[in-house]
């Protein structure tokens, strides 16, 4: 698979959850790339948006969600693009792409493992319902995944049941069943947010590692920054559904242009270097989806907003200021931003 | 319960404000059935020792299953230990009429006089406030427990309290489900401090909330310790904010402080092999500033 | 702020409500409910007859029904009874004669709820204005002795319905204090109650209900026979709400909310009923509302076998005592008219029950 080869193409992505309180747009016009090889971090915090993104390119959203617009273009080594959006529900192509060309990973991996199937058992449906192999191939190919992953006598495992595993190496299992057809993409939704620390660290050296070795294409969803600093090629931040800084991780990290991704950046309290007595914090809370604020929908925390020119009209859309750095602010070449 | 250990030691000096001398939780493994039997012991907490200084904020770090929510837990009495003491130089024994008390060996009648001086803030925003209480009532209720205050007394000082902790005083007849996370948050600390405890365990306080919210509360609480002259056991595994945060950090493991040091010192330079482990595996978004 | 402003007004209580008013299926069986709780209410006043006045002359009776013409208004046909010279079976041929009816009719004078003296009907036959000998009014059929089936029925169900209320009560009390010592106190007092519930529940319930039943000595008042009743299916019924109260505060127990008010220092009384106990009251409803069926169908069971309720005291249960009779059944399928009501009301007390548990949880979107 040739490196920086563009995988999942997403345009415009657009899903809204229809309720009492009336369309809310979950997502209102997401679009980035995914690239071979490279991992693209999507960032923000509760309530942007960010995981029914990833659900959305799955088709795993449900009533009273439902997506109303957008392309998600994957690209098959040497096969015609695929729009996973357009595909008919419980179509054949949609189970073929699903798993077998983009898998997913999720927070808890105690949910995702069935606890009355073997972890063998598992691995194997994975295999068994992708690839046309012999039972026996299949289990082949299961204890060479988890060895891959770094599981210990992996042969021991294939027998064993869920509960008898750590937290860590559940997370790894789940790894193993969604890579084990080398998709072309795999979506990991905040893998490391329920695990230690120590963990957290085994499993990102773990996805790296595996992505360097297989040429997959990493999209992971996360809020924390500093998981993003570690891990990252390319970063999105969201925030309302909407996509407000796309850049390199180098240049969003020293040189952030959107006032929230600075916010956010700098509401973080270093390891290393001088303590302070106050962190900077964004100031309010972010409004409920019901109640968008006008004009760019991150003006009324932000500490640059003009009256007349933040607070009206349509919400900015993304352009681009350097090479590769996209943002969605007004006053974005106006800002002089100091790290703290 | 009787304790096997020494007798504690009868005097504090007068900066510690909380003295846990070999504190020790354990958990009984019981086979199920009809009859139960003891199959094995799970030390949650075991052979714990430090001194609280008053005002200073401590740190307790440590990953799932190491025991630091125990440690809070047992402190506060919210369930009681195994052995051990943990002496808690009260109000009456500052003003020397009495001496301080052993929160592990008092008798559950003597506890709820203490309860206005130790609290706790929780973790989870969502089930830490009672769903069926308005604001109103959550933060009055310790006042009512303790007969404090009443009629508008009371009104006007819960109504002071949310003011002081960010929660508009107009919203306090609201329930908790109309609030966000981080107003959550904010709610609970006014319940826990409404009552100008002297020792507060914040039990992984912010760990719960977003990035940019979790700053704001962690200003907030360290507002208010000035301002209340709190002493704060901080219990996280959060290492960042606890370097922002803490004067001095509590490493443990499996149920032992293996590391007690200032926090400057022991994010420099790590005494034990695990704190070293710790640091090491902490993603760090400085490293690209 | 997170959500719309009003829903943070709103207490729980109010939220249940509009969740619940959404189950149209639910409210209307809360509106079919109330409307069979009124009548058995005011029986005495809606009843065209009294419960056990029989017209020897018409056993049997068919359903007459109400017509209304521009001649006579609101009127049915007058029966002609005709007794078959071989069987000699009896049937009816409605003749033209109008019977003229009319609301708010005078009738015997009775007294309603046994206390307050009235003279009207809701629906009666206006006497000043019929003209056919010995005017009837059969909405429902007649029984055996003639006796009207749907004034029965009406009283039955004041006796029918309430069985089911009072017990409730019976299994409330009993339901909550053991369920809730259970689980609040823990450890070997709640696996010893457990295990009794476990044994009470292993008993089959009918043939229990029945030998207790068959206890009752026979010379006791109607009244006593009923209280009695009541109190057994109560007593019998408490092991299932038990359960749920039970596993609903082992599950609150732990809720940082309820660690919170211990540390606050609320003592056991507070922390039961001022934290825990909000948080399952809903679940109780749905779990009582959900046995009621049940506790009616027991004192139908019992009655329709003799061992309930006796006569004079009208239940529907005992007016099923008739349909024992097989042959007449089949001849006249309006001694049935019972079943429809039981039938009625057990599905709405369910449709009911399932309503209220869907708009109970808190937290369901």
């Amino acid at each position: 698979m040739t490196l920086d080869r563009v995988v999942l193409q997403v345009e415009d992505l657009r899903t809204s959850f229809f309720t009492d309180e009336g369309e809310l747009r979950a997502v209102d016009g997401a679009g980035f790339t995914v690239r071979a090889g490279r991992t693209l971090a999507v960032v923000g915090e509760s309530g942007c948006g960010k995981s029914v993104t990833a659900h959305s390119i799955l088709r795993l959203v449900n009533r009273p969600g439902r997506i109303v617009g957008g392309r998600a273009l994957l690209h098959p080594d040497g096969e015609e693009a695929l729009d996973l959006l357009a595909l008919p529900d419980n179509s054949p192509q949609l189970y073929r792409a699903r798993g077998g060309l983009a898998a997913m990973i999720f927070q808890e991996p105690q949910a995702a493992l069935s606890p009355v199937h073997t972890i063998g058992n598992q691995v194997c449906e994975a295999i068994l319902l992708h690839q046309r192999v012999t039972r026996h191939e299949a289990e082949a190919r299961a204890l060479e995944m988890l060895q891959k992953v770094g599981i210990r006598e992996p042969q021991a495992r294939l027998q064993q049941y869920p509960h008898e595993l750590s937290g860590g190496m559940r997370q790894r299992v789940v790894i193993a069943m969604a890579l084990v057809c080398r998709p072309l993409l795999l979506i990991a939704d905040e893998p490391t947010t329920a695990l230690d620390v120590t963990l957290q660290a085994q499993v990102l050296e773990l996805l790296k590692q595996l992505q360097a070795e297989l040429g997959t294409a990493i999209m992971l969803i996360t809020h924390d920054l500093a998981v993003v600093a570690q891990v990252a090629d390319e970063v999105v931040v969201m925030y309302l559904g909407r996509i407000v800084e796309r850049a390199p991780v180098r240049a969003l990290m020293a040189q952030p242009r959107h006032p929230y991704t600075q916010g956010l950046l700098a509401s973080r309290p270093a390891l290393r270097g001088p303590r302070v007595k106050r962190l900077p914090s964004i100031e309010g809370g972010v409004p409920a989806l019901s109640a968008i604020p006008p004009g760019c929908p991150f003006h009324p925390r932000c500490p640059h907003a003009r009256p007349g020119v933040c607070d009206q009209g349509p919400p900015p859309p993304l352009r681009t200021l350097a090479e590769g750095h996209d943002v969605a602010c007004l006053r974005a070449e106006e800002i002089v931003h100091v790290q703290p | 319960m009787s304790s096997p250990s020494p007798s504690p030691q009868a005097h504090l000096p007068d900066d510690v404000i909380l003295s846990v001398q070999r504190l020790c939780k354990h958990y009984p493994i019981v086979t199920r059935g009809f009859t139960s039997r003891q199959t094995g012991l799970v030390k949650a907490c075991d052979d714990i020792s430090f001194d609280l200084k008053r005002g200073e904020t401590l740190g307790v770090v440590g990953e799932s299953g190491s025991g630091k929510t125990t440690l809070g837990r047992v402190i506060l009495r919210a369930t009681r230990p195994t052995s051990g003491h943990a002496l808690f130089a009260h109000r009456a024994s500052r003003e020397g009429r009495e001496p301080p008390v052993d929160l592990a060996t008092l008798p559950d009648a003597a506890l709820k006089a203490l309860r206005p001086e130790m609290q706790m803030i929780f973790q989870d925003p969502f089930g830490s406030l009672n769903p069926r209480m308005t604001v109103q009532q959550i933060v009055a209720e310790p006042l009512v427990i303790h007969r404090m205050e009443s009629g508008s007394a009371l009104e006007d000082r819960v109504m002071q309290m949310l003011k002081r902790v960010g929660i508009r005083p107009e919203y306090r007849t609201r329930y908790p489900h109309a609030f966000s996370g981080g107003q959550r948050q904010r709610i609970g600390i006014a319940r826990a401090l409404v009552m100008r405890p002297s020792l507060v365990v914040a039990d992984e306080a912010v760990s719960a909330l977003d990035v940019s919210v979790q700053a704001q509360v962690v200003n907030l609480l360290a507002e208010l310790q000035e301002e209340f002259g709190l002493t704060y056991l901080f219990v996280a595994h959060d290492l960042s904010i606890v370097r922002h945060l803490c004067s001095r950090v509590a490493v443990m493991l499996q149920g032992r402080v293996v590391e007690l040091e200032d926090t400057d010192r022991l994010f420099e330079s790590p005494g034990h092999e695990y704190t070293r482990q710790l640091l090491a595996a902490v993603p760090d978004a400085s490293s690209y500033r | 702020m997170s959500s719309s402003i009003n829903d943070g007004a709103l207490s729980q209580w109010q939220l249940i409500q509009r969740r619940f008013r959404r189950h149209k299926l639910a409210v209307g069986s809360l509106f079919v409910l109330g409307f069979l709780y009124l009548l058995g209410l005011l029986a005495e006043f809606v009843a065209p007859y009294e419960p056990d006045q029989r017209h020897v002359a018409y056993p049997y009776a068919p359903p007459q029904a109400l017509r209304l013409s521009i001649e006579h208004g609101l009127h049915a046909r007058a029966l002609v009874p005709h007794t078959d010279p071989v069987t000699f079976r009896k049937s009816y041929t409605e003749s033209a004669t109008p019977v003229q009816l009319a609301f708010f009719a005078k009738g015997e004078p009775a007294r309603l709820l046994g206390v307050l003296p009235i003279e009207r009907r809701l629906l009666g036959i206006d006497r000043t204005r019929t003209t056919a000998q010995e005017p009837t009014f059969f909405l429902l059929g007649a029984d055996k002795y003639g006796r009207d089936i749907f004034s029965r029925a009406v009283h039955g169900a004041r006796v029918s319905l309430s069985v089911g209320l009072v017990g409730i009560v019976l299994t409330f009390v009993l339901g909550m204090v053991i369920g809730g010592v259970s689980g609040y106190v823990g450890g070997r007092t709640d696996n010893l109650i457990q295990r009794g519930i476990e044994i009470l529940q292993a008993f089959p319930q009918l043939p229990l209900w029945i030998a207790l039943a068959a206890v009752l000595p026979g010379d006791w008042s109607a009244l006593k026979v009923y209280f009695a009743i009541t109190l057994l299916l109560g007593l019998l019924n408490w092991t299932g709400l038990a359960r749920v109260v039970r596993g609903k505060i082992l599950a609150l127990r732990e809720e940082d909310y309820a660690v919170a008010a211990r540390l606050l220092g609320a003592g056991h009384a507070r922390v039961l009923f001022r934290h825990l106990m909000p948080g399952f009251i809903s679940h109780i409803i749905v779990a009582l509302t959900l046995s009621v069926p049940g506790m009616i169908l027991g004192e139908t069971a019992l009655s329709f076998l003799g061992l309930g309720l006796r006569p004079p005291i009208v239940s529907w249960g005992v007016m099923l005592q008739d349909c024992l009779d097989v042959k007449a059944v089949s001849f006249y399928p309006w001694l049935l008219m019972p079943v429809g009501f039981i039938v009625s009301v057990v599905l709405c007390f369910n449709f009911l029950g399932d309503g209220l548990r869907d708009a109970a949880d808190p937290y369901g979107n």
